[in-house]
């Protein structure tokens, strides 16, 4: 029989304080009974002699410090996993929201999970094709990697994600693929959007959803990630799944924890963000990988809104400490109409080299790549320079790379919400546009690769 | 030893009472599991521990047990090629032991106990010896020759010494004291990470530490037993920089600290390492490097046990003669683990919430490189240089961690986000970055190439100066402003830039060109520029030179092989006919 307690001391924010209590242990998770039978969870979040201190998973809202009764489970907080979890829809908590059965569990996981050795990890290689230009063409996201989407405020971040889990594919292989996705603080709008999207395109029956809204109590969204990592770890070494991972909105996670944090009253870091926000993202973030020797992999997509637009926020600085690369939204292309609109000079895939190439994508990827990026740069600053001097400054030179930033803006960035395109049509792109320019100007290319693609693709 | 009990449990943070014996810095056992912990604090009977395994589960009355011994690594033959966490347990072993991930309480020796050195005495009978006299030796590897040297607090007269195959618990030498007391010795020892390994005396560095990379080594060089940093924002190129150095560094022993970091990067390097090869003596360049990786997931407090693990096996290899080059990556980490232990010990806090102490635990640890002359008789001399990257919050340089580094280091690579988005590489900014050496290595540059070689430099340094000036105008006014003297500086800078300091680290011939070749490319950019200079005074147009198609030679001398060198110094009589034929078309025309 477990221990009963009403010695509830204080409530604070989403803290609650137990005294008189024994044999607590630390990360234990906690049952708490309201006078009227509803029961909810936390965990303790530090003992300190006969006291616990207890976070709170759902809010306080009607819990009163009399008569709430507490249990302490002696376990951490697990989450029940089978292979049915596959097209279900759970809140924040992990409880079913879709009016489905229960779950009958094959097995219980912690849901902090450990780390992974590193002498145990495989190097991420496989070419991801998302059917982006910009990603596949510039920021080649391979799997096994961890790779956030820094956007603003009003940006479609919502409308990549979702067309990112519709197409996503590895070449080769007819492998078993799944999407996990986790909502922390999204609008119900937002949510309804991701679920009748992977329902109308059939990708539900291969997805699992956690969704924690606006209105939902934000302490609730702590354990969402975690939820939703343990899940696809479950479905990646147990069940052989590629999975890819959506967490959206990471700055509403952070500012949960800040919540936590601050009710502590511990020493706040940077904008009162807590000193550990790296750790604690890196325990969250570094759960992606491949294992040596295990089939199934975790790619992680993370999407975060950086307030007023600011890469040094706390939020994008850390997350970018730990990932690896990232794909940054412009606002400026958003107003020009352009979708997705994908700041290329920002955004960086660190894993693209062992990635691509032959066997992988195609022998003059690399080389293409960096041609488009150093012309692209090249016409914005001529672009910037028209601004300052007049169109009458550029050179006959400047104002071809001007031209070529156009295009490429219009024709590489810029593809429809249901476009998806191969990895050949990309690199096809880039030469078609790169025909623009003389063949003296591509510098980036190997001489071989000029003279096998380039004539293919000049105009007469 | 009594047990004390827990009466506290925050995050990694334990507190225990009845711990009257224990002192500062005693490693203790916590719990049932017997996790390994070490107390940072103790007020009456009452100690604080960080744990350096995952406290969950632990509760108030729960077992500690002190060790009575601080934190120690063990050094010995097998560190070589060894992957060890923050706290020197070997990785591949505890996979061996408990699988893909890791638990807690696990207990694996840092060194292997059954594996056969065979050991080579260079002292015999009969010999006095005394601490740092080295008695033999083994081949640890084919480019470590491991010295087994006489441990701390021990001299005497060598009462027998042993040969042939043996491993580190078995007794290789016995010295006898003044006493007469006798001690037995194995191939073993241990030694505190928070104590400096003790050496005769430093020395000043003379010699660079050439790493094959070209803006490091021409212009802002670190010297064999100095120290640098390299504070940049994410994505700058901080663990690139770590890794080339790891990788083509002149230092015969390398240990690669990642320290909070990315667990994928370390698996970059135990796939890559084994593969590649040390220029200099075509092995493996595995078979010289000690990786210690506590990856950010992994327990904080082993994070900030992890630079001085390193460090300690560092100085271990310093110790028997060797030029030993530690890269940690990244400090911002391990400083952030030292805040986090600090607040959950409710200190008061300094800047941004670190520890007043911040400053000199930095400083306490690069003073821990030096070029040294080692305990023994000897009078051999070793050195350790630490390169440490620095990641402040928003690449803001204000940084207390970065502003501490700057105190004590000699070098700063000061590596700049908009370099990297143009992807100039490696993005250290030219005219912010510097090396205190200054003349400490002049000796080495006449001798390796010349008198010239510092006029070149600073001649090129000026150049890029004032090419920072002359944007400034052309921003204003335009390039065709500038005097065509003028314009071939901006030639010349670009030159320097693109084809000098620029250096791709994933080209299999760019990522490491030698001193000789640096000094070969540098000398055609210069040679190019004042060829230059005098077709301009004889009214050549900047035009026609910009357009000359011998710069692209000049451009693609970087990837042109060590062993074909001779091909860059040809370039040059290209340069002269190119501009013979210019000369000759100004005339006809
Ligand atoms: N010398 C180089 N040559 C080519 N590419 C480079 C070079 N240096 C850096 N890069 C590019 O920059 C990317 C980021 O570099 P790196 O991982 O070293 O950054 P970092 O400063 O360590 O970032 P973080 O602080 O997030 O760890 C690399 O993945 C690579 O694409
Ligand atoms: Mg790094």
């Amino acid at each position: 029989m477990l221990k009963e307690y009403y010695t509830v001391r204080e409530i604070i924010g989403p803290l609650m304080l137990v005294e008189n209590v024994q044999g607590v242990k630390y990360e234990e998770l906690v049952e708490i009974e309201l006078p009227n039978g509803e029961v909810r969870n936390g965990k303790v979040l530090e003992v300190n002699q006969d006291k616990a201190l207890i976070q709170l998973f759902q809010g306080a809202t009607g819990l009163n410090v009399r008569s709430t009764k507490i249990r302490f489970l002696g376990k951490g907080v697990e989450i029940p996993l089978s292979p049915d979890i596959l097209g279900r829809i759970f809140n924040g908590q992990g409880k079913p929201i879709d009016k489905g059965p229960a779950i009958l569990p094959e097995v219980k996981r912690d849901i902090n999970g450990s780390p992974i050795n590193p002498f145990a990890r495989d190097y991420p290689e496989e070419f991801i094709q998302t059917g982006f230009a910009t990603i596949d063409g510039l920021n080649t996201l391979v799997r096994g990697q961890k790779l956030p989407i820094f956007s603003g405020s009003g940006l479609p971040h919502n409308q990549m994600a979702a067309q990112i889990a519709r197409q996503a594919k590895v070449l080769s292989a007819s492998e078993k693929f799944a999407v996990v996705f986790a909502a922390m603080g999204i609008t119900f709008g937002e949510a309804n959007y991701f679920i009748e999207d992977f329902k109308r395109t059939g990708a539900l029956e291969r997805t699992v959803l956690f969704i924690n809204l606006a209105d939902d109590p934000a302490i609730e969204r702590i354990a969402t990630p975690r939820m939703a990592l343990t899940t696809a770890e479950y479905l990646a070494y147990d069940l052989n799944m590629h999975v890819l991972v959506i967490m959206t909105d990471m700055t509403n996670y952070c500012e949960a924890l800040r919540e936590v944090s601050a009710a502590r009253k511990e020493i706040p870091g940077r904008r009162g963000y807590p000193g550990y926000l790296y750790t604690d993202l890196s325990s969250i973030y570094e759960r992606a990988g491949r294992i040596k020797g295990r089939k199934g992999s975790i790619t992680q997509i993370p999407i975060l809104t950086m307030p007023e637009d600011d890469k040094t926020h706390p939020i994008p600085d850390l997350t970018g400490y730990i990932t690896e690369g990232q794909i940054v939204l412009s606002r400026t292309l958003h107003r020009k109409g352009i979708y997705p609109p994908v700041d290329v000079l920002q955004s960086l895939s660190r894993l693209k080299d062992k990635g691509i190439g032959t066997g992988k994508t195609r022998e003059d990827h690399s080389d293409i790549f960096n041609q488009l990026f150093a012309a692209y740069a090249r016409g914005l600053e001529a672009r910037e320079l028209e601004v300052i001097l007049g169109e009458a400054a550029l050179s006959e030179m400047d104002r071809l790379y001007y031209k070529f930033a156009d295009e490429f803006e219009e024709k590489y960035i810029r593809q429809s919400e249901y476009e998806d395109r191969t990895i050949e049509f990309t690199l096809n792109l880039g030469w078609e546009l790169l025909s623009m320019l003389p063949r003296m100007e591509l510098k980036r290319i190997r001489p071989e690769f000029l003279d096998k693609y380039l004539p293919k693709f000049v105009k007469k | 030893m009594s047990a004390g009990k827990i009466i506290k449990v925050t995050g990694p943070l334990v507190i225990a009472e009845n711990m009257d014996e224990a002192k500062m810095y005693d490693v203790v056992e916590v719990g049932g599991q017997k996790l390994i912990g070490e107390i940072v604090e103790v007020r009456g009977d009452r100690a604080s521990i960080q744990v350096y395994e995952e406290t969950a589960g632990l509760g108030v009355g729960d077992p500690v047990t002190s060790t009575g011994e601080p934190l120690s690594v063990e050094l010995g033959p097998g560190l070589i090629e060894s992957i060890y966490d923050g706290i020197q347990r070997p990785l591949d072993k505890i996979r061996e032991k408990c699988g893909d991930y890791i638990t807690r309480g696990i207990r694996v020796n840092s060194l292997d106990p059954d594996r056969l050195w065979k050991f080579k005495p260079e002292k015999k009978q009969g010999d006095e010896v005394q601490e740092g006299d080295i008695l033999g030796s083994v081949d640890e590897t084919v480019l470590v020759k491991h010295k087994i040297m006489v441990p701390g607090g021990i001299s005497g007269r060598l009462k027998e010494i042993k040969a042939g195959e043996m491993t580190i618990n078995d007794i290789v030498a016995i010295i006898a004291d003044k006493e007469g007391k006798e001690h037995p010795l194995t191939m073993k020892q241990r030694w505190p990470v928070r104590k400096p390994r003790n050496y005769k005396n430093k020395i000043s560095p003379t010699i660079p530490l050439i790493t094959g990379q070209r803006v490091i080594d021409a212009f802002f060089p670190v010297a064999k037993g100095g120290t640098a940093c390299v504070p940049g924002p994410f994505g700058s190129g901080k663990t690139v920089i770590q890794h080339q150095l790891a990788k083509w560094a002149d230092a015969e022993i390398i240990v690669y600290v990642g320290c909070g970091e990315r667990g994928n990067e370390m698996t970059d390097v135990l796939m890559e390492f084994p593969h590649l090869k040390d220029p200099r003596s075509g092995e493996p360049l595995m078979k010289r490097t000690v990786l210690i990786a506590n990856t950010s997931n992994m327990p904080v407090a082993a994070r900030e046990a992890s630079v001085y693990t390193g460090v300690t096996i560092g100085e271990y290899f310093r110790d028997m003669g060797y030029s030993v080059a530690i890269m940690a990556d990244s400090t911002s980490r391990w400083a952030e683990a030292m805040r986090e232990m600090s607040g959950r010990l409710e200190e008061m806090p300094g800047e941004e919430g670190y520890p007043a102490y911040l400053g000199r635990r930095i400083a306490e640890f690069y003073e821990r490189a030096g070029r040294v002359i080692c305990m023994g008789r000897d009078n051999r001399e070793g050195a350790l240089s630490i390169i440490g990257a620095v990641s402040p919050p928003g690449g803001d340089l204000s940084d207390p961690v970065v502003q501490s580094t700057l105190r004590v280091v000699k070098v700063f690579w000061s590596l700049e986000d908009k370099l990297a988005y143009k992807r100039h590489f490696p993005a250290i900014n030219w005219l912010t970055s510097y090396t205190l050496y200054g003349n400490t290595f002049d000796d080495y540059y006449k001798q390796e190439i010349g008198d010239q070689w510092k006029n070149m430099i600073q001649f090129s340094m000026k150049i890029l100066q004032q090419e920072a000036e002359l944007e400034e105008i052309v921003r204003l006014v335009g390039l065709d402003a500038l005097s065509p003297e003028n314009r071939m500086v901006m030639e010349t800078a670009r030159s320097i830039r693109e084809d000098f300091l620029h250096q791709n680290a994933f080209h299999p011939v760019d990522t490491f060109t030698s001193f000789q070749k640096q000094f070969r490319i540098m000398d055609l950019i210069i040679f190019f520029h004042e060829q230059s200079e005098k077709a301009l005074k004889s009214s050549v147009s900047i035009v026609s030179i910009s357009r000359m198609p011998v710069r692209e030679k000049i451009s693609q001398s970087k990837f042109i092989p060590e062993s074909e060198m001779k091909k860059i110094e040809n370039i040059k009589n290209e340069i002269l006919k190119g501009f013979e034929e210019l000369e000759k078309e100004r005339v006809h025309a």
